[in-house]
């Protein structure tokens, strides 16, 4: 081995020659160079009162340590319909997983632990599903078949989803582009994490059975934030029917992304749509720089078909190794492996995303595949030193390594160790080929870590458990008939009237363009008055603490005070938090508190004349405008209010003249 | 075009398929008045209604097309699936166990049949291999399809087959004896097997599953197991069933076949036995009594097989208003012997007495048992049970409902003698009536009561 290798170096020339730029540095070249290609999958809980398949209250969540039962389940690769074992499912039962499901009486019934077949589905989830597949120009299929699709990971007790498919071949309109759809799918919603160390994993089933919708786009974006659009889209077109659930959790996205020559590798549960352009424009590099890295060893290594990694037991002195894992599972008499990677000098200290090498994607890897927890491997070209270069070279020495061959270090339970063994090779095999097609799991700086191989088609099976459900053109006209307008045409009269762009969000994401819309039908106040007032005021307001369970609708009911009493609207803005410190206070009593007089416009102007002779000029001022600008100053606090200042100021000047 | 190319397929969407020259399992183009859709033509369920063609898309989800908004259908190519599992030699491993299993027709491993909708079990040795490895490591197996029949359709022709085959399995030397069978009767068959062969020098455990193999969390497989390990090397050579201990992947329980009975339709622990303990636990690793008496395994194959049933025993189950009409119909049906499933500690209502005098006349057997499924008959009590015993219905201990029906037919098969048919009633073969009912026999929990959630947080149930 080269002593003078410097991996720090070999890690940012490797990132250069990627031509890895910075998301706030990128153009739209940077992403065309690449081939940037990204898809969606948008999941949506649906407000329902039951779950999908039986009768047990949605939306009701109980705390990690709250649970009345626990049981334990393991998961066995099933066959196909096709005849095949799909990857996923062969990759999930190496891992041999005991799962434990933790459940509430009150939240889980016998149905989600698969001790009950499902009850009919839940014909409200139903009929939301479709609708939303009407806004979203799909297809809609003459007869709903309920689908097994295959989850080993244990996120769902039967080892199945239940899903169907509602519609297909959709599509929406984003403001310079359309985006097609592929499907939209009705289906149960997985049990949620407690936690995942070694072979335990605990889940509570809560949420487990919810009703959700998952809109799965073609992958028609070619930038990050044109996926951010079609996400955020969709969201609000959910949204738009008012029969979806909000809040944390009750919109998750999955996020396809390839680069050119890549694969196609799925960022699972982004939880806000912000972190969308981050992790695309990341993920699309990665599988870039992964690209170079396949040129790269194509070089070295000649046939890849023989590679092997070499590995041997290694038995440290008792103070060799002071690196604390390390030295912790030599206590534990755990076994040491040193592995051999014959030519992959300068592999493992490769760029693959910001802060992180490929040697990451063999220690993620070893993680989910072997259970190994983190840290579980060392190897000769760590960005940051733990064992001192000199220990490396008696590796190298020991597992008779070449100038051009890189070190792993592995070390855990003896029973883990084959399988250790066998991912850290298969990963680095990947390597020849390019891209492996896998899901990965998202975090909130824009980067990524390996989660499960991608599942394919192979893992869907007809659910004997249920009858297929007829959809009749009847039912599905009867659901046309009542739905909300499209996004787009909202956008656009959104800004049609002027309203302010960036009130926009706010408005679509809340769902109060039909509240902006009655207001301006039934009251004829301005648009962009009302737009503000909902984009600024209440978005402002709600976010504050305390005022996040304010009615949107009440401001409605505070409009058509104001018309009826022939107030200023401009009073809105002042009454809004009063209304949202005591909610059930009336509009009148709002007035007394700001201490609001009541006056009659004819009361203010007749006070004009009055003032017009009270008014002493000081010395120079003597323009109109400054004789007029202290009359108002004098009308401001009692017209405030009572008349448009506009108005009054317009009607001071008339008077003058 | 052969019927085959259009499975499962009938009226209005059969013509359909014919108009546009469009096989099952041919990728297919639809024109519809909803869009169009593209994917793989499926057979469909022979049940289901002649409204709709089953379509499998890209995505691998199934879709319906009604066929009435079809325009136009085009087939753009042809790809059959193949439905097959893995098939693995079996390895034989010297020193293992030679574990014999036999099919019935339950879905103890299996794979899904298109046509019906309905899974196809998987049973030859290396189809079990390819699906539970694992099996490898307990025994060497060989396996014999007996029948294939759902459990619900196992009778008498199936009994007595099953108790000749594993008459001459133990004639040739097996050291264990498994049998796959659906689980809603297997305790039925559990009972009729220990009547048929006693004396048994070897274990012969039935096992089942109540989630079907086709599914990852299916009890099938560790069943599987725990029966192999059993019947492979524990040291209880009776006849068992093998299933699930809590609704958790943890244990098994080993329950005699005339203790035991299906108490819930879904659950995975759903076999319990009643009145008594279990015989055993078993995990991939070892069986542990739980019983400190039972046949032992033997070394000889000294087995009596005694093949016998009747069908002309038929069940009685009382409720309160229950006419005399009723009686006399199955009397007058030619039956010979009556399970009566009384109320409380053996009753029925005084309406009943002349049809019980009129039975008794013509010689039928009558034998009394309870809808308590727990507890002893007592006709000694009340005045009503006094009369009906000497209006020659006869009591039956412990001996549970359906366990009595077995044993009354398999008797019947034998003899008329009432006297004999009597002694034969009520002499255990093994433990259908128990001598004593052990304080821990009767546990049926409340959930809502504190100590027993403090319990159910704790243990897996």
């Amino acid at each position: 081995m080269e002593t003078a290798f410097d991996p720090q170096a070999n890690y940012e020339a490797s990132k250069r020659k990627a031509g890895y730029v910075s998301r706030k540095n990128a153009t739209q070249q940077n992403y065309d160079r690449i081939g940037f290609m990204s898809g969606l999958e948008v999941h949506q809980q649906l407000l329902t009162r039951e779950k999908l398949f039986c009768h047990c209250p949605a939306g009701i969540y109980n705390k990690s340590d709250t649970y009345d039962a626990e049981l334990v389940r393991h998961m066995r690769p099933t066959l196909s319909e096709l005849g095949e074992y799909d990857g996923t499912a062969l990759m999930e039962f190496k891992t041999r997983k005991e799962i434990i499901y933790r459940l509430r009486n009150e939240t889980a019934c016998t149905y989600e632990v698969d001790d009950t077949p499902p009850f009919p589905i839940n014909k409200e989830a139903l009929e939301i599903a479709i609708e939303i597949s009407l806004l979203s120009k799909l297809n809609i299929v003459g007869e709903v078949h309920i689908t097994r699709k295959q989850y080993l990971d244990g996120s769902i007790p039967t080892g199945f989803q239940r899903t169907a498919i509602i519609g297909v071949e959709g599509q929406i309109q984003l403001k310079n582009k359309t985006v097609r759809l592929i499907q939209l799918s009705i289906e149960e919603d997985s049990c949620r994490e407690i936690s995942d160390i070694g072979h335990i994993r605990i889940y509570k089933t809560d949420r487990l059975g919810m009703p959700l919708i998952e809109t799965v786009t073609y992958p028609d974006c070619v930038n990050p934030d044109e996926v951010k659009e079609a996400c955020d889209y969709i969201r609000f077109l959910n949204r738009s029917t008012g029969k979806v659930r909000t809040g944390i959790g009750s919109g998750r996205q999955d996020v396809n992304v390839s680069c050119r020559g890549g694969s196609r590798v799925e960022i699972k549960g982004v939880a806000h749509t912000r972190w969308i352009p981050e992790l695309t424009h990341n993920e699309a590099f990665r599988q870039w720089s992964l690209l170079l890295l396949k040129e790269q060893l194509k070089l070295k290594i000649t046939d890849p078909a023989n590679w092997r990694i070499e590995s041997r037991p290694l038995i440290p002195d008792d103070d060799q190794l002071m690196y604390a894992p390390l030295a912790q599972a030599i206590a534990r008499k755990q076994p040491v492996m040193l592995i051999r990677l014959p030519g992959f000098k300068g592999a493992l200290s490769h760029f693959t995303q910001p802060g992180k090498c490929f040697a990451d994607e063999i220690s993620d890897r070893l993680k989910v595949i072997a259970c190994l927890e983190k840290p579980n491997l060392l190897h000769s070209e760590m960005l940051k030193e733990e064992i001192p270069s000199a220990e490396w070279k008696q590796f190298a020495r020991k597992a008779a390594a070449g100038y051009d061959d890189a070190l792993i270090l592995v070390w855990g339970p003896e029973a883990d160790i084959p399988t250790a063994l066998e991912t850290i090779e298969e990963r680095c095999r990947m390597a020849f080929e390019g891209i492996p097609p896998e899901t990965r799991k998202s975090f909130a700086d824009g980067t990524t870590i390996f989660e499960r191989v991608l599942p394919g088609a192979d893992r869907m099976y007809p659910d004997t458990d249920s009858a297929p459900i007829p959809l009749d053109d009847k039912l599905i006209s009867t659901l046309g008939k009542n739905l909300p307008t499209d996004i787009i045409q909202r956008y656009q009269q959104l800004q049609q009237w002027a309203v302010p762009e960036d009130t926009f969000t706010f408005i679509l994401s809340k769902n109060l363009y039909p509240l902006l819309e009655r207001i301006v039908n039934d009251f004829q106040y301005q648009p962009s008055m009302v737009g503000t007032f909902i984009g600024h005021r209440l978005k402002n307001l709600m976010g504050k603490k305390n005022n996040s369970r304010f009615k949107p609708g009440k401001i409605y009911h505070l409009f058509e005070f104001l018309k009826t009493e022939n107030l200023d609207p401009v009073l809105a803005w002042h009454m809004l938090p009063i209304l949202m410190e005591h909610p059930r206070i009336e509009f009148e009593s709002a007035l007394t508190i700001m201490k609001f007089k009541r006056v009659a416009d004819a009361d203010i102007k007749s006070k004009i004349s009055t003032l017009l002779q009270k008014f002493v000029p000081i010395k120079g001022k003597t323009d109109p405008k400054h004789r007029q600008n202290w009359i108002m100053g004098q009308l401001r606090k009692t017209a405030a209010g009572n008349i448009n200042l506009t108005h009054l100021a317009n009607y001071i000047i008339s008077t003058e003249q | 075009m052969s019927e085959d190319i259009f499975q499962g397929y009938k009226g209005s969407a059969l013509e359909l398929l014919k108009k546009f020259s469009t096989r099952v399992w041919g990728q297919a183009e639809v024109e519809t008045t909803r869009g169009t859709f593209i994917g793989t033509i499926l057979p469909r369920s022979e049940n289901d209604d002649d409204q709709h063609v089953v379509m499998k898309i890209a995505t691998g989800y199934n879709v319906g097309i009604d066929v009435a908004t079809v325009l136009s259908m085009k087939e753009t190519g042809y790809k059959k699936a193949n439905y097959k599992i893995p098939e693995k030699q079996f390895p034989v491993t010297p020193g293992l166990p030679k574990v014999k299993l036999f099919g019935t027709g339950g879905t103890i491993a299996s794979r899904l049949d298109y046509r019906t909708g309905a899974v196809i079990p998987a049973f030859s040795p290396g189809e079990l291999y390819g699906a539970v490895p694992e099996l490898a490591d307990i025994c060497n197996l060989e396996t014999e399809k007996l029948f294939a029949v759902f459990s619900e359709n196992m009778g008498p022709k199936q009994y007595i087959a099953l108790a000749k085959a594993i008459g001459k399995e133990i004639e040739l030397g097996v050291d264990g004896i498994v049998i796959g069978h659906g689980t809603d009767t297997l305790h039925h068959t559990g009972a009729a097997l220990t009547f048929m062969c006693q004396n048994l020098p070897v274990p012969v455990v039935l096992v089942g599953s109540q989630r079907s193999s086709d599914r990852p969390s299916s009890d099938a497989a560790l069943n599987l197991m725990h029966a192999m390990k059993t019947a492979g090397t524990a040291d209880i050579a009776e006849v068992m069933v093998c299933m699930f201990g809590p609704t958790s992947d943890e244990y098994g329980l080993l329950h005699k076949g005339t203790r035991v009975r299906k108490m819930h339709s879904s659950y995975r622990s759903t076999f319990r036995t009643i009145g008594d303990t279990p015989l055993a636990m078993v995990n991939r690793e070892k069986v542990t009594p739980i019983h400190k008496t039972y046949n032992k395994r033997r070394n000889d194959k000294n087995v009596r097989i005694l093949p016998y049933f009747s069908d002309e025993v038929t069940m009685l189950y009382y409720y309160p208003g229950m006419k005399p009409d009723t009686l006399d119909a199955l009397v007058n049906a030619g039956y010979r012997g009556i399970i009566i499933v009384g109320t409380g500690l053996g009753h029925v209502n005084k309406e009943l007495y002349p049809a019980i005098e009129r039975a008794h006349a013509k010689g039928v057997h009558m034998f009394m048992t309870l809808q308590t499924i727990w507890g002893y008959v007592h006709m000694f009590v009340y005045d009503t049970g006094r009369d009906m015993m000497a209006k020659g219905i006869i009591p039956t201990g412990n001996m549970l409902p359906e366990v009595a029906w077995v044993k009354l037919s398999w008797i019947l098969g034998q003899t008329d003698d009432p006297d004999e048919v009597k002694r034969l009633m009520l002499t255990p073969v093994n433990d259908e009536i128990t001598q004593r009912e052990p304080y821990n026999g009767y546990l049926v929990y409340q959930g809502g009561v504190p100590e027993v959630e403090n319990f159910v947080k704790k243990v897996h149930k």
